[in-house]
Parts: C-alpha cells; sequence; structure tokens
C-alpha cells in the first residue's frame, strides 16, 4: 500500500498534493483527496495554515518554525508526517 | 493527527459546518424502475424540476461553498438528457460528482467516456446477490442490467466503481458473494441501510434485517473496514466498538439533499415538509439555506437523550437515525427502531394507535413498460 515506505523528511520542501483542495471550517479545516476521494480533518486552524502555506517554505521544518510554538512543533512535526502517509502533501 | 487535545469530533461536526461534506442531489424524480424501497418515491418526472440553466447555477453556488463533491441520485438520473451536460458542468467547476444509477443506460461507449474523467465516480446499485433476490425489489430485469453495466465498466477499464446495496431481511445471507462478486469487478462493495422513507414506509416491515441479522452485520462490517456504508450503521455501535467513521444522524449537519424540484431537506431520508428547510429558488439560493435556514440552525443545537439517556450505549448509538424513527411514528429523541437493545421494537409496540407521518405517494407511477413516461 501506498505510504509504508515514503520517507518522511523534515528537512525537505513539501507542498500540498495538486489535487487536494483545503476548506476552512470551525474546527481548522477539510481537506479532500480527488485521486483517492478521501477526507480528512485536520484539527487546528494552525494546523490548516501550516498545510495551505508548507510549499512557500523551504523545509518542513522551516514552516513549522515561523508560526508554530517550538512546544508544539513535535506535534505538528508528527502530524505532517501523517498527512504526508496518506498522500496529502508531497516532497518537491 | 493527534486529536487528543481537541473535544471529540462528532461533537464539533454537530454544530455544523461552512458547506455540506455529503450532499445528495437527486436530479429527476423519473425512473425507468420502481423498486419498491425507493427513499424518494421516484417514478415520474415533475414538469417543475430544475432547467439545466437553474442546476448550473446550483452548481456555481457549490464551487463557491468549495463543496468537494455532491452525490448525484434520482429517480435515474442518466435519464435527463442534459445529465452528462451537467456532470461535465460540475467537474469544471471543481465539484466532484458520484452519481448512483441503476445501470440501464451505461452502454459500453458510455462507460469508456465516464472512465476518462478523473472527477466522476459510478454507483451501481444492486440488491442481491442473485437475479431472484434483487429483482423481488427492484423488478424484473434489473439485476441482469445493473450487471450489464457493471461488465462494460469493467471492460472500459474505469477502475473501482461502487457496487451499493440496500442491506434487507433478504440479502443479508449473501454479503460474502456480494463480496466477491465486487472484488471479480474491481469494484467496491457499499453497504447502506433500508430506512422506512418513501415507498420503503410500506415495504420497511417485511425487508428490514431482523435483530440477529444486525449483529451478524455489525461482526461482518468490523472484520471489513474496506466496505463503505456512508456511515449508515452506527446504530449498530451500541454493540460494541464503533464502526468506523464519524457516528452521528448528520441531517442538516453534514448532510442535506436538493431534490429535483431544488426542495432542500435535511437528509434524502426525509423528504417530508417537516424537514423541508427551503428552495434553491429562494432569494439566497442553497447558500443561505445551508447557513441560515431554521430548521438547520434547530437541528444544529445540542440534541437530548430522551429516552435513550438511560442506555449506557448512547454515546456510541446517538439513539441512532432520525428518519428511521420519524417515519415509523417514534419521538425523535427516542431509540431507532432497530436498536440493537430492543427498546426501539417495545417502544413501536407502545405506541397509541394513530397515524405515522406519512412520505405520502410521492412521484410513485404505475410501471408502464413502453409508455410515454419519459
Ligand atoms: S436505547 Fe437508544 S442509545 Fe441505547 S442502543 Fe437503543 S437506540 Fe441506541
Ligand atoms: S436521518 Fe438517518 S439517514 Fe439521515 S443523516 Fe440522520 S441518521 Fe443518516
Amino acid at each position: 500500500m501506498r505510504g509504508l515506505l515514503i520517507d518522511f523528511d523534515p528537512q525537505a520542501r513539501y507542498r500540498l498534493d495538486g489535487r487536494v483542495a483545503l476548506r476552512p471550517e470551525p474546527f481548522g479545516a477539510l481537506a479532500y483527496h480527488y485521486g483517492d476521494r478521501r477526507l480528512t480533518f485536520l484539527r487546528s486552524a494552525l494546523l490548516a495554515e501550516v498545510v495551505r502555506d508548507l510549499g512557500s517554505h523551504p523545509s518542513v521544518d522551516a514552516a513549522l518554525e515561523a508560526v508554530v510554538p517550538e512546544a508544539q512543533r513535535p506535534a505538528y512535526r508528527h502530524a505532517l508526517e501523517a498527512l504526508a502517509r496518506s498522500g496529502l502533501i508531497r516532497e518537491c | 493527527m493527534s486529536a487528543d487535545a481537541h473535544p471529540r469530533l462528532a461533537d464539533q461536526l454537530k454544530g455544523g459546518l461552512g458547506a455540506p461534506i455529503c450532499l445528495t442531489w437527486e436530479l429527476t424524480y423519473g425512473c425507468n424502475l420502481s423498486c419498491i424501497h425507493c427513499l424518494s418515491s421516484s417514478g415520474r418526472r415533475d414538469p417543475r424540476e430544475l432547467s439545466t440553466a437553474e442546476a448550473m447555477a446550483v452548481f456555481d453556488e457549490l464551487h463557491d461553498l468549495q463543496v468537494f463533491y455532491v452525490n448525484i441520485g434520482g429517480g435515474e438520473p442518466t435519464i435527463r438528457a442534459d445529465f452528462y451536460e451537467l456532470v461535465d458542468y460540475s467537474v469544471s467547476r471543481g465539484v466532484g460528482v458520484k452519481f448512483s444509477t441503476n445501470g440501464t443506460t451505461i452502454s459500453p461507449e458510455r462507460a469508456r467516456r465516464l472512465a476518462g474523467s478523473d472527477h466522476v465516480d459510478v454507483q451501481v446499485s444492486l440488491d442481491g446477490a442473485d437475479a431472484a433476490t434483487n429483482d423481488a425489489v427492484r423488478g424484473a430485469g434489473s439485476y441482469a442490467a445493473a450487471r450489464r453495466a457493471m461488465d462494460h465498466l469493467a471492460a472500459a477499464g474505469f477502475g473501482a466503481f461502487k457496487i451499493s446495496v440496500v442491506f434487507t431481511r433478504a440479502n443479508a445471507g449473501q454479503l460474502d458473494e456480494l463480496e466477491a462478486l465486487a472484488a471479480g469487478y474491481g469494484a467496491e462493495l457499499r453497504l447502506t441501510r433500508l430506512r422506512p422513507s418513501g415507498r420503503g414506509a410500506r415495504s420497511w416491515a417485511a425487508l428490514h434485517p431482523t435483530r440477529d441479522q444486525q449483529i451478524a452485520l455489525y461482526h461482518w462490517l468490523r472484520d471489513r473496514p474496506a466496505v463503505l456504508t456512508g456511515d449508515s450503521f452506527f446504530h449498530l455501535s451500541a454493540l460494541g466498538e464503533s464502526l468506523p467513521g464519524l457516528n452521528l444522524c448528520g441531517a442538516g449537519r453534514v448532510v442535506c439533499l436538493v431534490d429535483p424540484v431544488g426542495d432542500v431537506y435535511a437528509c434524502p431520508f426525509v423528504v417530508h415538509p417537516r424537514f423541508r428547510a427551503g428552495s434553491v429558488r429562494d432569494p439566497g439560493g442553497f447558500t443561505r439555506i445551508w447557513r441560515r435556514s431554521g430548521l438547520f440552525v434547530e437541528l444544529r443545537q445540542p440534541s437530548s437523550a430522551g429516552a435513550c439517556a438511560v442506555c449506557g450505549s448512547y454515546d456510541a448509538c446517538q439513539g441512532g437515525c432520525m428518519a428511521a424513527k420519524f417515519f415509523t411514528g417514534l419521538p425523535l429523541d427516542g431509540p431507532d427502531p432497530e436498536c440493537v437493545e430492543g427498546h426501539g421494537e417495545a417502544m413501536l409496540a407502545s405506541l397509541p394507535a394513530g397515524p405515522v407521518p406519512s412520505p405520502g405517494a410521492g412521484h410513485s407511477a404505475p410501471v408502464s413498460f413502453g409508455g410515454r413516461r419519459r
């Protein structure tokens, strides 16, 4: 299955997959992947922001440093890793 | 994602969303079949059905609301002469389409064209693993027609289309065969719940699964998280571990229906004045209804557990399906008629005699093959 062999590299630049639409919601955002028709709940506004702007930062870590308080960065890195494995974001 | 620090997702969703996740749009009441459980009592077209231009204006609204996809149904949506024009328009506006069909019109040529589109998903309805079981519900010849459509889709290389089955007393013993059928086509199996809606109000008593069948289904689904259910069976979560899904009644919260004449209802299974929120033809259109209709605002209020409050399973089961309660005459804050604890049956038995809300005859028409009906 997709994802098992993907190495997640927080030093690399990632972006939202081109087939994914993001819609802001009271709890954060909904992401819909038109390729595999899967819906993902991004359960904080900050995570939604990070995902949306990922591509404009040179790396995942840089994207986190820009807006996420230091103490929360490990949790966010973890969340992004899960999103990478599910194909919502990809290295570019 | 680490979700732990947040309130339960289901609780957040109850307050409503910026746009529906599961929007069903029935494009016509016309149908060449007349299934005895049809949730929309379809048969005849309605002269007031939305025109092509009106439908396109609704797609424009859905685009602006960032609705990801619509579930198009009917009736048989493909009998509309502008059906594929509307599908193409929707996709061009960035709104994906999943449409349900009885398969009759899916020719080899049509299947090839469908296979070429990325944003269109097809769901063929089938209610039994053999012609006898299926045709008893969907009408003579309907099994063969659905299988032909599946053959064509598979031959065209469509990929994983969906085979959509309403789980009934008659097909409850055929789950493994249906699973094998889907696997043979490289298709996905989708099982949904029979509700006493539309013509289903009259066939429900005879067709709805028994308690033992429901329990068997629960375990079967627990073992097969890949089988799609559209969150239909969350009332079964009272049996133990939750089934995958949001486990809540999404009516007016994440779910709604646009019917062929543009009326908006809280869910496809509650086509009744009590649950009509407005019309897309009203000023402000669909958007205003979704955001502000009195009905939807009401449905997004925290609901009380009512008679279910005494049950330890309420968190998992949420009291079940609003439509199933409404059309069997049970109170909306009471147990589901198919409550796995048996409370629904008990309450049904003790209901005072009197009228139960009726979905009416709708657009049902006597079957007339070769007639003028279109
Ligand atoms: S009593 Fe209510 S909450 Fe409990 S299982 Fe039955 S329907 Fe569900
Ligand atoms: S009324 Fe029933 S079918 Fe409709 S959204 Fe609620 S649980 Fe689902």
